[in-house]
């Protein structure tokens, strides 16, 4: 989807969410991107999961890497900051800024050079730490600015545009979040608008490390027969476990479900996330059930999406370092330092 | 054979295995001399290692203050028998040798001009203690005890200082306190007491304060209000974090809640630190990372975006020797380069260099209003010598009326009241921008942060002239960093004199003793103290004003002597390099002698030296 310039005057006759913006509140710049391309549906998408939660823009922080995926911050949330900073190391950088402010919404989005190969070892430390950010990964299997070289996830055997048979074993990104002990945990496909929105909203809401891997096809690098993550090879393989709905505190629950076949699990900040059951027996509350369900799936080819873990009750690296409430960029001069009286015996205990 | 005969004016070593509990009894040992009055300036020498290997402890007592290292040994404690060759070779004639004399030794391990002090230390354990442990631990606190009686230490002032170090444990209170007597009772009965060198209580310390320079920066980043903290550990720079997570415990906890005003966080490699605090310095805290040279090296791409993306952060780099992983537990000035240039592209980085624990503290809370006054990386260059060894310096101090300089932070207020925000455009020629923190409002003054591709509105641009706009800026800022950056501070010669010396921070108290040393000899040199870079417009104004400038340092390739000629394009002819880079601390003998020999090679001692 590449966006055209819309008139500003439209805006005044759209749809308002509860805090007043529009869906136009929550775009960005024109996408430079190839015409096609799965990351700008991903970019819709989050627009529409902003929208719909109600979140003031100011009050997030888009943060990226380098590659294809992480020039799309500039691409939706207009009015937010962004952080479009190093090769693979987005996640600190998103660690840093979630330090000084614990109440700005952080949205990371990173691809699968940025984050299976030369960023693994930041990804892997920010999902263990419980990162309070949702870590979208908008995955193509290839280095798009670079004119098309496998990434660390393209399957063993996948075929390059220019024929060549990829000969090593892919990382994937969703079993490995849940073998480091990310507590929210997701993949999906950017053709799947209905499925990806609820999951991004999911994965805002949730405190702690919230990591969506969305299979995002590249157009123009790896869209032929012999991809394992072109468009048609990922609607014919995809296997969806659930269909996720959020809930917001003061909101009503309105769909109606069939007795049994929907699980509520609970977010810290009073969301609720019914889960409703597909066609598989899976329970997204396991982990240990999940990595094992998502290995037998990978072992057929097929890909599992949806919520495929999420721990109810999580809590984030500012639980474990007991930090104030107040984020840590408003605490005061006064509040920080201790003064001379302090000083004082502090010298005099060092004669 | 002479037996040195000194008071308040020698050289203690202690050569011991590490791991062995020797440190406490060492710095105890040096404490009770400088609670006598008497200046000391004590050092570890250790190797990289958790237990087994030697270790030195040498302290210099000195009535007239000099603080550098002296070099030479007076009275070696040799307690290890791996070393005790080379620790015996290093006394100087009529020096003293204590020694376990439990286990004989033959006649040809000793050395007939030096006078031998045997204390079967191991036998009388054995035989006061039953405790394999206390055996062990209380030899220690025994030859403080022999010493003190050796060296006419007031036993009185060991047994307070005893007392103070296990305040609370009553029992081991008692026991060292034993143990001190049992040792200072032995020494009198067998022993001439005092040796030829002695104490004697004076008023040389006065209202100076004994710390070791990491701990002085951590104070001073808690002084400063840095909240965030990312590290990773490397010696010689680990300690600075645990000092900092210490000080927050103690001073930042809030007392209503038990909940932290401050985040430190262990990250997994220098990379990440560097990230993190960069993130933390862009959402507006004051942060840093404390590393020493490969550390650096690891950051450097970070660096650079920090510096182009203008981010406030401070590195403290406690430097040590290099390159690769170099000598960890040694110490140098070889970082400079490294640091002034990090990264790709052009870039320039402002360094500060503190000269003792006092400047740790001072410059370090400097750093953190420089680093956000100008947004961009600020570099702490300390080193092993000031890092790891205490140093008796000036007591800290924090102005009451002192408030943090946030720089061009533009607020919501000053964005509603139409101020106009530009992320990247110098509106004040000064060539510092103003910033926004995020959600500071909610339709004004967000921006999206890149490196280089960016106009000064922050919108990607690849156009050369907005580039060239942006690199001129930061030329710009960085011409403006000069006069904000500690000012050097230059020490005239007694004399009108041709001959300048530069130098920087942990060379300052052997320069001290060896302008003295110099002037003693009648030649006259004008010392100046850089303090950082940018180069104040001073360091100009000395380099001009004389023939030839000694430049000293502690590195192998003149570091700052060529920093100095590449940013001020002086004669390398006019700058004499004086170098000194095994690992040791630099001492006023090497300077002195660099001095006078470059001197008198070009016939520059001046003449008026002897009239």
């Amino acid at each position: 989807m590449t966006y055209l310039a819309k008139p500003r005057l439209l805006a005044d006759v759209q749809p308002r969410n509860a805090i007043g913006f529009t869906k136009r509140d929550y775009e960005g710049a024109i996408s430079t991107l190839c015409a096609g391309c799965g990351h700008d549906s991903v970019s819709a998408a989050i627009v529409q999961a902003f929208y719909e939660l109600d979140i003031e823009p100011h009050r997030v922080a888009k943060m990226s890497g380098i590659g294809c995926s992480s020039k799309t911050p500039d691409y939706f949330l207009g009015a937010s900051h962004g952080f479009n900073s190093v090769h693979g190391r987005m996640p600190s950088v998103a660690t840093g800024a979630s330090l000084a402010n614990r109440e700005l919404t952080l949205i990371g989005i990173s691809g699968d050079g940025d984050t299976a190969s030369i960023g693994i070892g930041q990804f892997a430390h920010a999902m263990r730490r419980g990162l309070n950010i949702a870590y979208i990964v908008e995955n193509n299997g290839v280095y798009g600015l670079t004119k098309g070289q496998f990434s660390a996830t393209a399957d063993k055997g996948s075929k390059s545009k220019k024929g060549v048979q990829n000969a090593d074993a892919p990382i994937d990104l969703v079993a490995l979040a849940l073998q480091l002990g990310a507590t929210y945990v997701a993949r999906s496909f950017s053709g799947d608008k209905d499925q990806l929105v609820p999951l991004i909203k999911g994965a805002l809401r949730h405190q702690g490390a919230a990591f969506i891997d969305v299979i995002s096809p590249c157009v123009t690098f790896n869209n032929h027969s012999g991809s394992t993550k072109s468009y048609d090879y990922v609607r014919e393989h995809n296997e969806a476990v659930n269909r996720v709905e959020v809930i917001q505190p003061r909101q009503e629950i309105t769909t109606e479900y069939e007795p049994g076949s929907v699980r509520r699990v609970m977010q810290h900040d009073g969301t609720a996330l019914l889960l409703r059951k597909l066609g598989l027996d899976y329970d997204p509350t396991d982990r240990n059930r999940a990595m094992n369900q998502l290995h037998e799936w990978n072992a057929k080819g097929e890909i599992l999406t949806g919520l495929l873990f999420v721990e109810e009750g999580a809590d984030d690296l500012h639980h474990h370092l007991n930090t104030v409430a107040k984020p840590l960029n408003q605490l005061t001069q006064a509040e920080l330092c201790p003064g001379q009286a302090v000083l004082d015996k502090l010298n005099a205990a060092l004669r | 054979m002479t037996p040195v005969t000194a008071t308040n004016d020698f050289v203690v070593k202690f050569a011991n295995v590490n791991g062995s509990g020797s440190a406490s009894a060492n710095e105890m040992f040096a404490r009770s001399v400088m609670r006598m009055g008497i200046p000391i300036s004590p050092r570890n020498i250790f190797p990289s290692n958790i237990q087994g290997m030697p270790t030195w402890y040498e302290l210099r007592v000195s009535k007239d203050g000099w603080l550098g290292r002296r070099g030479g040994c007076d009275l070696m404690v040799a307690l290890n028998p791996q070393t005790w060759d080379r620790d015996i070779a290093e006394l100087v004639p009529g020096g003293y040798l204590v020694y376990d004399s439990t286990r004989e030794l033959p006649r040809s391990k000793f050395r007939e001009d030096i006078t031998v002090i045997g204390i079967p230390l191991t036998a009388i354990c054995a035989q006061e203690f039953t405790d394999p442990n206390q055996r062990k631990l209380f030899k220690n606190i025994m030859y403080v005890g022999a010493l003190a009686a050796l060296m006419d230490l007031e036993l009185g002032v060991v047994e307070t200082l005893i007392g103070e170090q296990y305040r609370g444990k009553d029992k081991l209170i008692e026991g060292n306190r034993n143990a001190a007597r049992i040792g200072h009772a032995y020494a009198m009965k067998h022993f001439t007491c005092p040796l030829g060198i002695r104490c004697e209580r004076v008023d040389g310390v006065g209202d100076r304060i004994f710390i070791d320079g990491n701990s002085a920066i951590a104070l001073g980043a808690v002084y400063a209000g840095a909240t965030v903290a990312a590290w990773y550990p490397i010696t010689p720079s680990t300690s600075i974090i645990e000092a900092f997570t210490g000080y927050c415990r103690k001073f930042r906890t809030d007392p209503a809640t038990g909940a932290a005003r401050y985040a430190i966080v262990q990250a997994e490699d220098e990379l990440a630190s560097i990230g993190m605090v960069a993130g933390a310095g862009w959402n507006g805290v004051r942060a840093f990372t404390a590393t020493s040279g490969p550390g650096i090296s690891l950051m450097q791409e970070f660096i650079g975006l920090a510096y182009f993306a203008e981010i406030p952060l401070v590195i403290v780099d406690v430097q040590r020797g290099g390159p690769s992983t170099g000598m960890p537990t040694r110490t140098q000035q070889s970082d400079v380069l490294l640091c002034a240039y990090a990264s790709h592209g052009d870039t320039r980085h402002v360094l500060l260099f503190p000269e003792d624990p006092n400047e740790c503290f001072e410059l370090t809370a400097q750093a953190f209003d420089l680093c956000e006054r100008l947004q961009t990386p600020v570099f702490l260059m300390t080193d092993l010598d000031i890092g790891m060894n205490e140093r008796l310096s000036a007591p800290f101090r924090w102005d009451e009326n002192r408030h943090y300089d946030r720089g061009k932070v533009m607020t919501a207020a000053e964005l509603d009241a139409g101020k106009l925000f530009a992320r990247y455009q110098d509106v004040d020629g000064d060539g510092i921008p103003w910033r926004t923190i995020p959600a500071t409002h909610p339709s004004k003054g967000a921006y999206f942060t890149r490196g280089s591709t960016r106009n000064a509105q922050a919108k990607y641009s690849e156009l050369g002239s907005d580039y060239v706009y942006n690199l001129e800026r930061l030329r710009r800022k960085f011409n403006t960093a000069k006069e904000l950056v500690p000012q050097p501070v230059v020490t005239p010669a007694a004399k009108p004199t041709r001959l300048g010396v530069l130098f920087y921070g942990s060379t300052s108290p052997a320069m001290a003793e060896a302008l003295a040393m110099l002037q003693a000899e009648g030649v006259h040199v004008d010392a100046i103290r850089v303090r950082a870079f940018p180069f104040s417009s001073q360091v100009d104004a000395f380099i001009e004003a004389h023939d030839t400038v000694f430049v000293v340092e502690q590195n192998e390739s003149a570091q700052l002597r060529t920093l100095l000629i590449n940013e001020g394009e002086y004669s390398p002819k006019k700058l004499v390099k004086v170098l000194h880079y095994d690992g040791t601390p630099i001492t006023a003998g090497f300077i002195a002698g660099a001095i006078r020999t470059a001197g008198s090679a070009a016939k520059l001692a001046p003449q008026q030296s002897h009239g």
